[in-house]
């Protein structure tokens, strides 16, 4: 599969992905991991499990994010935001049979997310140039950073002691990323153009849309278009 | 008993607290502003949606006819395609012009065809609209609250002679026209203008042949 992915013939190069023809490669790559694993494994999961079961496995995983997306919002210095996550866990952990339900959201309390990468962007850090990492898709230089310090910390994922407890939660987490954008997906299929290029300029601007909220008072700006005329 | 009792009230109490933008004001909105005229679209739309069992069990056609009566009137896709094409505008006869924006509107009005007939119980949020009365560009902010996380979905309008039109919007950070410059750009160069339209014309066929 890689090596197959070059450059579109007269494509104009962008200047936020000078590594497109490796980055090209690497989404060859994941494009093939998701059509002939990952996507039919996660089709079995939707078959198998009934609905409000994938949603209770969804919150479980999504509430233990919370714990993280509300460190993100402190080390951002978004004290409100923190708090309301961090009362989001507690919330969720003893009134939602340990976050199997989300009970906070529709008590008003808004679910967040933010990530390592997000905040380094908020102190300013800069992006670096586009990069497509292999299994975990579109990133930037800041953001492999984020993505590392995101793994390095998670508990689930690296420090809890039984490895077969470990391995399997990791699979269901997988896959249920998967799920969250199972429809979405193939929407996107059908809209771009070239996907390689549409995933590209969705997620450049897309993690400076997350970092811009992310700035206290700040409104992310819309892009201004310098053909007006007719 | 007492304690979990105390501890209920306290969390209740609390979360009262910090979520006073919850309970929004649940006036007439007024369709001569942008907001207003988001507000009001929304409502009708999601409401159609939600009424309407063919739409519930994934009737795209539907959902389409709902999306064309209900979305298009206040949309300007002249003006999204035009930003969109960017200065290759200028290199498109009239005539590809028209069929550019006929095209393109049908791949879109398709899209977000598909992501109204998934809508089942979510809910729409709006954010503090923020402008001077006597701006002719604006920013109606909205997140998508569902079973999952929430979606910032943001709407662009200009003021025109016929009222507020709406021609970019912003999904998840991304906005539209900006997500589709360069993949016109480069569609462009390999095929020139009539390449890209003869491949939105036959993505626009595959998408009506499937369903």
């Amino acid at each position: 599969m890689i090596g197959c992915a070059s450059i579109p013939p007269g494509s104009e190069p962008s200047p936020h992905d000078p590594w497109e023809s490796f980055n090209r490669s690497i989404f060859a790559f994941n494009e093939g991991l998701d059509e002939y694993l990952l996507k039919p494994v996660t089709k079995g999961y939707r078959f198998v499990l009934p609905k409000p079961a994938q949603q209770g496995i969804d919150n479980f995983f999504g509430n233990y994010r919370d714990i993280y997306t509300s460190a993100n919002n402190l080390l951002q210095g978004n004290f409100s935001m923190a708090f309301s996550d961090l009362m989001r866990v507690v919330v969720n952990t003893i009134f939602g049979l340990g976050g199997f339900i989300d009970m906070a959201t529709p008590g008003g309390l808004e679910k967040h997310k933010a990530d390592f990468g997000q905040t380094f962007g908020v102190w300013g850090i800069p992006s670096g140039p586009y990069v497509v990492l292999p299994f975990f898709g579109p990133s930037n230089v800041r953001d492999t950073f984020g993505t590392a310090v995101d793994l390095e910390t998670d508990y689930l994922f690296r420090l809890l002691p039984d490895v077969a407890l470990r391995n399997s939660l990791t699979a269901v987490r997988v896959i249920n990323a998967r799920n969250n954008y199972y429809e979405a997906g193939d929407l996107l299929e059908g809209a771009a153009i070239d996907k390689y290029t549409f995933t590209r300029d969705a997620y450049i601007q897309r993690r400076q849309y997350q970092i811009d909220q992310a700035k206290e008072g700040q409104e992310a700006k819309p892009p201004v278009y310098e053909n007006q005329y007719e | 008993m007492f304690i979990v009792k105390r501890i209920l009230s306290l969390l209740f109490l609390l979360i009262l607290l910090i979520a006073p933008g919850f309970v929004s004001a649940q006036n007439t909105p007024d369709p001569n502003t942008p907001d207003g005229l988001i507000k009001m679209i929304v409502a009708d739309v999601m409401a159609s949606v939600k009424a309407d069992p063919e739409i519930q069990k994934g009737n795209i056609p539907r959902v389409v006819d709902l999306v064309e009566k209900k979305i298009v009137p206040y949309t300007d896709m002249r003006r999204t395609t035009q930003l969109a094409m960017g200065k290759n505008w200028g290199k498109a006869t009239p005539e590809q012009q028209n069929q550019l924006i006929t095209e393109f509107k049908s791949l879109l009005i398709r899209t977000y065809s598909g992501a109204l007939s998934q809508l089942r119980d979510q809910t729409v949020q709006y954010k503090p609209f923020r402008a001077n009365p006597s701006d002719t560009d604006v920013i109606v902010r909205t997140v998508v609250i569902g079973k999952s996380d929430p979606i910032p979905l943001d709407y662009r309008l200009e003021k025109t002679k016929d009222g507020w039109k709406v021609y970019d919007i912003n999904i998840m950070g991304a906005w539209l026209i900006e997500a589709y410059r360069n993949q016109f750009t480069n569609q462009i160069s390999q095929n020139g203008v009539d390449g890209l339209i003869k491949f939105l014309q036959e993505r626009n066929a595959t998408l009506a042949g499937k369903k």
